[in-house]
């Protein structure tokens, strides 16, 4: 037993290349915001995100004047990409909440300088995601109708149905996510604020860290709160895909009304999260050369735990023909049996070729390391995780309870155009986060190096 | 009689010195000291006497509160205000209730961690008088500081700096209001 402690211990020490003191790691990751030029390639990237950006907006300018018809929703398919969307994103959010709060429970020291940028895709990705259910609603301008609040209507929202809670799941989230953020960000921000020789720099960043100086009685209370976030982001996290798979299995369609589906839906959402902390990752660290910081041991942690909750989705997989099978109910089989042979079995198969098949390249080792492969893995997965969401709705939808409404489902443009706008507009936040403010958590990587250790003297 | 001071301020380049001169300073007497370093340090808060602080309690209170709130709002809505009778089924659907009294819980929680956070330590500050030391800039990269403020009963300008010369300081500067 008293090996235990030793066990914990041990891995920190890879964690970060050697060599760095707390005076260099400042700098590396300071400078990327206050002195250096943006490289091409960055800049490259980022007119591209505009250019998305600005589709999205002629997107939904379109929609705005001639209603959710533009997309390619018809009877009785009346949700389909948007809201196959709305889950994508929301599950890409997940892992950002899992590296900072559950990472930061079970005390596992690499995640501290992913953190950050794994955070700041929660919140972007949760922005992306708010967009679908506000635009599905036909009428956006109301929406503040989905919150209870007195009115002359006389009329209050069902707390009876998943889609009222979902809009509280959803706000709460992203509502937490950036408070967290934010408490995570002040400490580096007076950072900033004392390193930046522009005036102006000095005051935008001085008053946004709101005068933190370090204080050791600061630190005590500012440690207390960021383990009491931690802990209440862990439980939320785990409720907010929860409560978006509520909005399925609570609807009586085949395909959709069963119990395994939250579990099934949090570990789909850490799946693709983590291949999109990967898809991010990669290209930074050698765009900016962080390599130092984020080191092959992140990669490999963060593959791990794609590949593990992968297994998951892909028992889930098997679990759900299973029990469509086992129910006895035909129209549960025929569901199933639709959606591997039906009008989306190609969609079907190659999810299940990049959720189930894919994943398992990662138990070897040389895959893990190479970081070509591991990008393109990751992309694999985004991929395969999106086809996922859009088998479970539009086949179960498409092709319902009865025949004679049957439609098979066909996107337009404009879904595809509101779809990639949502990805500018995504890469758009997050590239101007990352110039604007320090992408890895300083203090929190100071706090890796062996000098933070103290070393207990005689005099003590 | 020279102009009051807020404190006397040495600097240390490693965090162990900060360490050993918080515990020297606390054993000397001094109570009103601060110790400024760019990470939180476990040990600092154990020299300093800092572990307990009221923030959990705060927290719990407003998680209590979101919880009853949550789930007032919609017993009042479903039950009082707008009921809506479906099948006969009971207008106290409480099952249905749970997870936006959950959400509710951890949104006040949550709020009452990060504002309750900022209200303990003061935060936002707009001047604090230990920035008058040039140095001290470097509090948030690579140095840390311990300060002996004036306030402390103990404190007299010469006999502190000697004290905190003894603790093999980088530099050690008086920090004017």
């Amino acid at each position: 037993m008293a090996d235990d402690r030793q066990v914990i211990d041990a891995p920190s020490k890879k964690i970060i290349a050697p060599g760095y003191t707390f005076g260099t790691v400042t700098d590396q990751i300071a400078s990327v915001v206050l002195t250096r030029k943006t490289p091409y390639v960055v800049m490259g990237t980022f007119a591209v995100a505009m250019g998305l950006l600005l589709i999205f907006l002629l997107a939904v300018g379109l929609l705005l004047t001639k209603g959710v018809g533009v997309w390619g929703l018809r009877g009785p398919t009346m949700w389909a990409w948007d809201i196959t969307n709305f889950v994508w994103w929301v599950g890409i959010g997940h892992a950002g909440t899992l590296i900072s709060a559950i990472l930061l429970l079970l005390n596992q020291q690499w995640r501290n300088s992913i953190n950050r940028f794994a955070e700041a895709m929660t919140i972007f990705a949760v922005a992306c995601a708010g967009m679908f259910p506000i635009l599905h609603l036909g009428r956006p301008w109301l929406m503040y109708w989905l919150f209870p609040y007195p009115n002359t209507m006389g009329i209050e929202p069902n707390f009876r149905s998943p889609l009222v809670w979902d809009v509280f799941a959803v706000s709460t989230y992203a509502t937490v996510s950036v408070l967290f953020w934010y408490v995570g960000l002040m400490p580096d921000l007076a950072t900033l604020r004392d390193r930046s020789e522009h005036r102006a720099l000095k005051v935008t960043y001085g008053f946004l860290a709101m005068g933190w100086r370090g204080s050791a009685k600061h630190w005590a209370v500012y440690e207390t709160a960021s383990l009491l976030l931690a802990g209440l982001a862990t439980p939320l996290v785990l409720s907010v895909h929860t409560v978006v798979s509520l909005d399925f299995t609570v609807g009586i369609v085949p395909g959709w009304h069963s119990t395994f589906f939250p579990p099934y839906f949090v570990a789909g959402a850490i799946y693709s999260g983590f291949a999109m902390v990967l898809a991010l990752a990669i290209p930074l660290r050698s765009v900016y050369g962080l390599k130092g910081l984020i080191t092959e041991r992140h990669l490999d942690n963060a593959a791990k735990v794609m590949m593990a909750t992968g297994l998951i989705v892909g028992y889930s997989y098997i679990m759900e023909a299973f029990s469509a099978w086992y129910s006895g109910n035909v129209y549960e089989q025929a569901a199933m049996w639709n959606r591997m042979t039906g009008p989306y079995k190609y969609q079907y198969w190659v999810l299940v070729a990049c959720n189930v098949i894919a994943p398992n390249a990662l138990w070897f080792k040389k895959v893990r390391s190479n970081t070509v492969v591991l990008f393109i893995w990751s992309l694999i997965v985004l991929v395969g995780m999106w086809l996922e969401r859009f088998v479970i709705i539009v086949a179960s939808l498409a092709q319902d309870n009865l025949p004679s409404s049957w439609r098979v489902f066909e996107s337009t443009r404009w879904d595809w155009a509101t779809y990639l706008g949502t990805i500018g507009l995504f890469l758009f936040l997050f590239l101007l986060f990352i110039r604007l403010l320090p992408m890895i958590s300083i203090f929190e990587v100071r706090t890796l190096l062996p000098q933070a250790k103290i070393k207990e003297d005689s005099r003590g | 009689m020279t102009e009051p001071i807020y404190g006397m301020m040495a600097e240390f380049d490693n965090p162990s010195a900060l360490v050993s001169a918080a515990r020297a300073a606390r054993e000397k007497g001094y109570r009103q000291l601060d110790a400024y370093s760019p990470f939180p340090i476990e040990e600092l808060s154990d020299a300093l006497h800092l572990h307990k602080n009221r923030l959990p309690l705060l927290v719990l209170i407003g998680g209590i509160v979101g919880g009853i709130l949550g789930y007032m709002l919609q017993y009042f809505v479903t039950v009082m205000y707008y009921p809506l009778n479906i099948g006969g089924r009971p207008l106290h659907s409480w099952p249905a209730y749970i997870i936006i009294t959950f959400e509710m819980t951890i949104l006040f929680a949550s709020l009452t961690a990060v504002l309750g956070m900022l209200g303990l330590c003061g935060l936002p500050m707009p001047y604090h008088p230990a920035f008058n030391v040039p140095r001290f800039a470097l509090a948030s990269r690579n140095r840390f500081f311990l300060c002996i403020e004036s306030a402390d009963p103990l404190f007299d300008r010469d006999k502190t700096c000697e004290f905190l010369e003894t603790l093999e300081p980088r530099e050690v500067s008086e920090v004017a209001h």
